[in-house]
């Protein structure tokens, strides 16, 4: 406990904003993007807002694995799950993400089809040790720090020689989306990026070089505690300062510059990279995604069960593509807080407890001023 | 004011999903659509967890029932059996009810263990008598394998209110002082801990206990300074702050450096990607006080051993919207909200 204790001491925090506030140059504006959910969700979770000055602003990215995975995937695990026979297994953030025709994975268990919320990919093994009859299928997402999990658990099924264990692959990469960030035509103005620590521990800093010397963004790879984001906040106005740009380490208890050599070893040997794979927000990015490789074919419930993705549109009306973007806030959404609510979410933002709409709203909406007129609730 | 317009229930096509249970914004909302219409009458919409009716001869009656679907049945610090009296109890308790008598309606799936069945009834009877409110009728009710899960029990207490004593979830003005018997989220840690085979450090036990002693210590100190109480069970203190608040139509302002959680609970929800304050309790409450009489109501809280840890955490305040606000130990603002949907670890 200790561990953490440290990376949440208050005073520390308030020296490190007094140094943000004394270095910080009052002539211009800083505008950082904190890839990773888990730091939006620290930021708003811990009011970092207010130990900021307001010339150094912190913009969403689209490091939310649930917020990035478009409708057409979340339809094609809806299917995947009624059919006969199949178990889909799933973390619970999934389960009530917006499908389209307002579908989720959670509506589709109310009316019968058979999903089972894991905490672990090998709880989903598990299933398909204990159920034989059946056919379970494991929802695989996330980026990096998800990938190698999955992998082990495809190793144990080999060795097993489970028959009835399946994995649908959502597995998607992080430096693609940040190339997909930096070279939007008028993407949002970025000084620099907070890196996600639990991708780095895997993939290590080197595959971050492109942001520094292609695109002159300098990258601080940052820990989840609220300390770490802010004394990457402090690094980077640093490098802007010094007209420097390098990818820099704030988590060093943690992340090297190669990775997990090991980790990565095993990801390659199963998994190969998709020409082409959709995002919610960013489009379809080349070689933004991982899928089985063909000798693991057998386990590949996209080969196994005949899977299409057909596109699906997203709300029409949803703001998410833009916020994932960075373009727009959470509440710019015209939806936000008013049909789009974590109970009764319209966009994933709203879904995912790492997603920006959920952060804000759930955290932070105080801030936003009164702007509508109050309509009763159903709430005693 | 960002209010939102919740979608109404769908009546027609809709289907009961488990976040209706989850003692979330969506349950609120299927009470408030399906039940509290229904069953209309003026105890019932004051929406607390007890009614208060008045008895033909006079003095007034305190009712309530709640049903017990724990998973897993025994978990460290407790069973289904305890905990189904001490919950009970303690609805009663919150509004300062004496309780006197419960009733049981034990649903039991073909095939279950009779040895736990024994076990359970034993730790039941236990609770019962320290608490000294005995479980008086029951019922008995077995249904086919796969139509429960194991075994859920159903409970009714009875309890009379004192006279002069009028304690009630509307009952919150600005000014108010916030008080908290003692740490956080113990209860809902052990049954997590014990039900995805995650081995802690230390392990952590259930605060489940009833809480009449305490609460006839704390009438006895504040008497009618005193203006409510709730014990933060499903949904955790976050719940029943924003319960409260909306209730009374008042704002709460906390602190989170005040609250009391144990280092092993914090490094449970740490790792599972928890907030404390959502995670439940079963042997704690929060009380309302006049702020004039809340040091004095703290001290009698302390004297007991179940509000040893008591704090004061916060203050009512006035707020249209009707939010509990905190500040963080950072120094920073945020919302604490009620949880939307179920409490879920997190993917990465
Ligand atoms: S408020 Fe809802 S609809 Fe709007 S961008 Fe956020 S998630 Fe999408």
């Amino acid at each position: 406990m200790k561990y953490v204790d440290e990376y949440r001491d208050g005073a520390l925090a308030r020296a490190v904003a007094s140094a943000i506030r004394a270095e910080a140059d009052p002539a211009r504006t800083y505008r950082f993007m904190e890839f990773c959910g888990g730091h939006t969700h620290a930021i708003a979770r811990y009011g970092l807002e207010d130990l900021l000055p307001a010339n150094v602003r912190m913009i969403h990215g689209p490091g939310c694995p649930v917020c990035v995975l478009p409708v057409s995937r979340v339809d094609a695990a809806i299917r995947l799950a009624s059919q006969p026979g199949v178990t889909l297994a799933t973390y619970g953030d999934l389960m009530r993400v917006p499908g389209s025709k307002g579908m989720s994975l959670q509506k589709a268990k109310a009316v019968g089809a058979d999903i089972r919320m894991v905490y672990s990919t090998l709880d989903a093994l598990r299933i398909a040790e204990q159920e034989p009859g059946r056919e379970v299928v494991f929802f695989a997402i996330g980026f990096e720090t998800t990938t190698p999990p999955t992998a082990v658990a495809l190793r144990m099924a080999e060795t097993k020689r489970l028959g009835n264990f399946s994995v649908f692959c959502n597995h998607v990469m992080t430096p693609a989306a940040m190339r997909a960030i930096l070279t939007t035509p008028d993407g949002v103005p970025l000084d620099g990026f907070v890196g996600p620590a639990h991708v780095s521990t895997v993939i290590g800093t080197a595959p971050y070089a492109f942001c520094a010397a292609e695109f002159g963004r300098p990258v601080v790879i940052a820990g989840f505690e609220p300390l770490d984001v802010m004394q990457a906040v402090l690094m980077l106005v640093r490098q802007v300062n010094a007209g420097r740009c390098a990818v820099e380490n704030q988590y060093a208890r943690a992340v090297t510059p190669e990775g997990n050599r090991k980790a990565q070893a095993l990801v390659a040997e199963l998994f190969e990279l998709r020409d082409a794979f959709e995002w919610r927000g960013l489009g379809v990015l080349p070689n933004s995604a991982l899928k089985l490789r063909p000798s693991f074919a057998r386990f590949d419930a996209e080969a196994r069960f005949g899977v299409e993705t057909l596109t699906a549109a997203d709300n029409p009306a949803c703001d998410c593509g833009a916020i994932l973007r960075g373009m727009k806030r959470p509440p710019d959404c015209r939806l936000f807080g008013r049909t789009c609510t974590p109970e009764n979410p319209i966009g994933a933002c709203m879904v995912s407890s790492e997603g920006a709409c959920a952060a804000h709203w759930t955290y932070g909406r105080f801030r936003e001023p009164v702007r509508a007129v109050p309509i009763e609730g159903v709430l005693p | 004011m960002l209010t939102p317009r919740y979608g109404r229930l769908d009546l027609k096509a809709g289907r009961v999903e488990m976040t209706h249970g989850a003692g979330g914004r969506a349950m609120a909302q299927l009470i408030g659509e399906i039940f509290r219409p229904a069953l209309a009458n003026e105890f019932l919409s004051q929406g607390n967890d007890q009614a208060i009716v008045p008895l033909p001869a006079g003095g007034r009656l305190a009712m309530t029932t709640d049903g017990y679907v724990v998973s897993p049945l025994f978990f460290p610090g407790g069973d289904i059996g305890s905990l189904a009296v001490h919950g009970t109890i303690n609805d009663l308790a919150m509004a300062g009810a004496t309780p006197l008598y419960l009733t049981a309606n034990f649903v039991i799936e073909e095939g279950f263990a009779l040895a736990d069945l024994a076990r359970i009834a034993t730790s039941m009877g236990a609770a019962a008598r320290e608490a000294g409110v005995p479980v008086v009728a029951g019922d008995t009710k077995v249904v086919e394998r796969g139509k429960a899960d194991g075994l859920y029990i159903s409970t009714a207490g009875v309890g009379v209110v004192p006279s002069g004593l009028d304690l009630s979830g509307d009952r919150a003005r600005p000014g108010d002082a916030i008080l908290l018997s003692g740490a956080i989220g113990d209860h809902g840690v052990a049954i997590m801990s014990s039900r995805e085979n995650l081995t802690f450090e230390t392990a952590v036990l259930s605060d489940s206990a009833a809480l009449h002693g305490l609460v006839a210590a704390m009438v006895a100190a504040a008497g009618p300074h005193l203006k409510l109480m709730r014990d933060p069970t499903r949904g955790g203190l976050a719940a029943t702050l924003n319960e409260i608040a909306r209730q009374s139509s008042v704002g709460l302002q906390i602190e989170e450096a005040a609250i009391p959680v144990r280092p092993q609970v914090a490094a449970a929800c740490e790792l599972l990607g928890l907030d404390p304050l959502n995670v439940a309790n079963e042997g704690k409450l929060v009380a309302v006080v006049e702020p004039q009489a809340a040091e004095p109501l703290l001290a009698a809280m302390r004297a007991h051993p179940l509000g040893r840890d008591a704090v004061r955490i916060g203050t009512v305040t006035r707020d249209d919207q009707h939010f509990v606000q905190m500040t963080t130990a950072f120094g920073g603002k945020r919302i604490v909200d009620w949880l939307a949907g179920e409490q879920l670890p997190r993917i990465c």
